[in-house]
């Protein structure tokens, strides 16, 4: 799609997009939001970038495989499960600690994998869709 | 004790790491981790022999019942002994057997982890904890059978094996849930004290059946024995291993350890007893169409355990042979097979064949290694002055004792061909000239056979090493403290004049084992194999079937099973239960009269319009519709995934729209689909009404309400409910998105692949 006004806000608005979705991952646990509806923005974000640019250009902002980001958010949201097991509590206790005075819990790192996981995931599908075009354009030209 | 089978699992991880930093010298190092268990195990030895037990465990899912708990008393600390020790000799083993293998690196891993599995199965007290390390065993020994992936045969072997003990598996599962059942308790050692409540109870039988197949099945007792012999497609450290000491004596320890819980009844014995010789004489008799080396000795496994069984079974009827039968003959059979396979592999890999009839003066050529298959030979043959003597003496006496005479009589017969098997094993040693350029194989490869041979004499000559672990070992078989003094020389008794009419059948029957072979390997025998082969092919022809009509490749008849599937089930759940109902209903404020109105008109218009994009946009308003309500009923969180699962599906189906250029417009709706439409519109509509016909419970909302602050620490309810309250939930459902995105991705793939030319 090549409109002017497209190309040219996408840009920053994948920016704004990118940082809400972080935003929204935080505040998940106090205010509306969280893993899954942050996951849900960052794609989007992805989406409106490929819609303007192409899946190409958006691929190349991601700097490794999409599917790695699945392997890594279910590892986060495993071991985020774990930690609970060496403390001698039951498996997936929420356990709270304080790092450098913010208060981070094990549910938060727990969500931070929901996160990774469902980005990773949609993004697979999303450019898997271009990678299929790519030869499926050339038979059609 | 946890920690022990952590750290057996973590340096199973750290393998390939080591592997790759130290290349060939990584044996001699691995090694280190199962030595550093049989040194932590040794440690354990004075308080097990002192009468002790050992319990340690950690919580897991404590809710459920399910905890990371074990239990020590000398069976288990036999198993773990013979588990890290062998070990040890397994992974330097390994190191010279598999020299230079490409991906030795995850042989080791795999080898290690299944130790670790193997270690927190014999630990075990949680049922469910024994269960999940019983089903790791399957899974690392189908991934080392199957260790040599390019052969179609190992593969086969591999996953025979897996069908055949992980089906028991199954059984095994549900066996184990109703022995929990019965006696209230998920801890194994609570069971042991409530036997006489398991065996008056009604479900016992069932129970007993249950968990009987699972054992059979990995301790490959007849009719499931075919799969061990097959399962020699597998590299020799995994058979010396797999096959001699550990994973098929787990059925027999899971036997030997419900012993005390499940034994004493009628059936019992009886059924253990008569699989049990059924199997030694199974395996006896097809040692006789064997030439090749380590399917000989799988054979003469299958016989070993099932002469345990057979000991397991006799145990209640006996004072005291029975147990410390067992006892000696398991020591005694793990130290000479594993010892016997690991020479076989290391005559294979220095000859570069295994087949008996081929081998000749091998003693001149390989004396350390023939040293070593001398004295496993004699442990085999059962004469003195090794373990194996004492072990087979003890359980003639059981059997004398146990069993009828004509039972005594047949299992003679099967210990005899473990004589002719000792000899067939050692002539080639002694006999003929040694063939050119064959020498002595490394120390790795000699080693482990030497150590296991020579420990066999060892406790041979002097029994009283062994005496009180073999001692507590009997007394947990027994669930009764064992007293016995193991020795060599019981003066002339019955069992040592068994002894001697074994040797002169053996010697006998290794006369005839040339004409036995040419009958015997002249036709395929229909065995239960046949049976498998069968229930395999039918299964596959079922499949092959039920594809073809459900995948037809066709999305529209995919869509149509799914969702017809939905307009059943839930149909029937709706006719079983209350039946229809009409919710009160509160009036319209004019602003949702409104919205309802548009979103109906929306729907409408999908129905008319013929351009997909223009289809696309007012379906997401139906959505973005219900989106509203959502806000409207104060759920924020609902209504912003709502919107954002319809941007995403918009904007991803417009993307997709724009990759497929030559599109027509949308065709007019087959009746079928309306039909289709229809009902499962119509199911869902009803569905609704009747929920919202039923009370709402205030009971669940209260308590997350009050919970979520004071104990998840988050005032966003719903998300202290995903990541917290049900994360074990949220864990499942995101490692399915995680599958989905991975077949998609894969799928389209799969097309790039097809297209191009």
């Amino acid at each position: 799609m090549n409109t002017l006004i497209l190309r040219t806000t996408s840009s920053f608005l994948f920016t704004l997009l990118l940082l809400l979705s972080v935003f929204l991952l935080f505040r998940g646990h106090n205010e509306p939001g969280g893993g899954f509806i942050g996951a849900l923005v960052a794609v989007g974000a992805y989406a409106l970038y490929a819609l303007a640019h192409g899946l190409k250009a958006a691929r190349k902002l991601l700097p490794l495989h999409p599917l790695r980001l699945v392997g890594w958010g279910l590892l986060v949201a495993l071991l985020s499960a774990l930690v609970a097991l060496f403390l001698n509590k039951p498996l997936m206790t929420g356990v709270w600690f304080s790092l450098f005075g913010v208060k981070v819990g094990t549910p938060v790192i727990f969500d931070i994998g929901v996160y990774l996981t469902v980005f990773g995931a949609l993004l697979s599908a999303l450019f898997g869709l271009e990678e299929t075009a790519r030869t499926g354009g050339q038979e059609g030209g | 004790m946890v920690t022990s089978v952590l750290v057996a699992f973590a340096g199973a991880l750290g393998a390939p790491w080591v592997y790759r930093g130290l290349g060939n010298r990584a044996g001699w190092v691995l090694a280190l981790l199962p030595l550093g268990l049989t040194l932590y195990f040794s440690s354990l030895l004075p308080a097990v022999l002192a009468g002790q037990t050992l319990r340690h465990g950690v919580a897991w899912v404590p809710s459920l019942g399910v905890g990371l708990s074990f239990y020590l008393d000398g069976l288990s600390l036999l198993f773990a002994l013979l588990i890290t020790g062998i070990g040890t000799f397994i992974v330097i083993y390994s190191g010279g057997y598999l020299k230079g293998h490409p991906d030795l690196g995850r042989f080791y891993l795999v080898i290690l982890l299944f130790m670790a599995s193997m270690l927190g199965l014999v630990l075990a007290d949680n049922i469910v904890t024994l269960f999940v390390m019983w089903e790791l065993t399957s899974l690392t020994s189908y991934l080392l059978i199957g260790f040599n992936h390019t052969e179609f045969r190992s593969r086969r072997a591999a996953t025979q094996a897996l069908f055949v003990t992980a089906g028991g598996g199954l059984a095994l599962l549900a066996g184990l849930i109703l022995l929990a059942g019965m006696g209230g308790s998920w801890e194994i050692s609570e069971l042991l004290t409530k036997g006489e409540v398991l065996r008056a109870h009604p479900w016992y039988l069932g129970a007993l059946v249950l968990v009987l197949v699972g054992a059979f099945t990995k301790s490959a007792q007849f009719p499931f024995h075919f799969w061990l012999p097959n399962a020699m497609e597998a590299p020799t450290p995994v058979s010396a291993y797999l096959h001699s000491a550990t994973m098929v004596k787990a059925g027999v320890y899971l036997l030997a350890r419900l012993q005390p819980a499940l034994g004493g009844t009628e059936v019992w014995s009886s059924t253990l007893m008569a699989f049990g010789l059924a199997t030694l004489l199974t395996g006896a008799t097809l040692t006789f169409r064997q030439t090749d080396l380590k399917r000989l000795l799988a054979y003469s496994t299958v016989a070993a355990l099932g002469a345990l069984v057979f000991a397991i079974g006799a145990v209640p009827l006996t004072s005291y042979y029975g147990a410390v039968g067992f006892a000696a003959f398991l020591l005694a059979h793990s130290l000479y097979k594993g010892g016997l396979f690991m020479a076989a592999g290391a005559v294979d890999h220095e000859v570069g064949t295994r087949d008996v009839s081929q081998l000749s003066g091998l003693f001149r050529a390989m004396p350390i290694t023939g040293v070593a298959v001398g004295l496993s030979a004699l442990s085999l043959a059962g004469l003195p002055p090794v373990l194996g003597f004492i072990g087979k003496e003890a359980l003639y006496a059981a059997f004398l004792e146990a069993a009828p005479a004509w039972m005594t009589g047949l299992a003679v017969l099967g210990f005899a061909v473990g004589v002719t098997l000792a000899l067939i094993l050692t002539v080639p040693f002694f006999r003929g000239q040694p063939p050119e350029g064959v020498h002595e194989g490394s120390p790795s490869l000699w080693l482990g056979p030497v150590v296991l041979a020579g420990l066999g004499l060892l406790v041979g000559l002097f029994p009283g090493l062994y005496n009180p672990l073999a001692d507590a070992v009997a007394s947990a078989v027994k669930g009764a403290p064992v007293a016995y003094h193991l020795k060599l020389w019981h003066g002339l008794n019955l069992p040592l004049l068994l002894s001697l009419v074994t040797v002169l059948l053996g010697v006998g029957l290794y006369f005839l084992y040339p004409r036995l072979l040419a009958w015997m390997a002249r036709e395929p025998i229909p065995g239960p194999e046949s049976a498998y082969v069968g229930l395999m092919r039918g299964l596959m022809r079922f499949s092959g079937k039920l594809e073809r009509l459900l995948q037809s490749g066709s999305l529209r008849a995919y869509l149509v099973w799914t969702f017809m599937g939905l307009v059943a089930l839930v149909g029937l759940a709706l006719l079983r239960g209350d039946g229809l109902l009409w919710p009160q209903l509160q009036g319209l404020h004019p602003g949702q009269a409104v919205l309802l109105a548009l979103m109906l008109l929306s729907a409408l218009a999908a129905l008319r319009l013929r351009s997909h994009l223009a289809t696309v946009v007012v379906v997401g308003i139906v959505g973005a519709g219900v989106a509203i309500v959502f806000l409207l009923q104060n759920a924020p969180d609902l209504a912003i995934t709502q919107f954002l699962v319809e941007t995403l599906t918009a904007v991803l189906i417009a993307l997709v729209l724009l990759q497929i250029r030559r599109i027509g417009a949308v065709p007019r709706g087959r009746f079928l689909d309306k039909l289709v439409a229809l009902s499962f519109g119509g199911i869902l509509t009803l569905l609704m009404l009747a929920m919202l016909a039923q009370p709402m419970s205030p009971h669940l909302a209260q308590f997350f309400a009050e919970k979520s602050l004071p104990e998840g620490f988050g005032r966003n309810i719903v998300n202290v409910i995903l990541v917290d309250f049900r994360g074990l939930d949220t864990f499942g459902e995101i490692t399915v998105v995680g599958l989905a995105g991975l077949g998609v991705y894969a799928l389209l793939k799969g097309l790039r692949k097809e297209g191009k030319p």
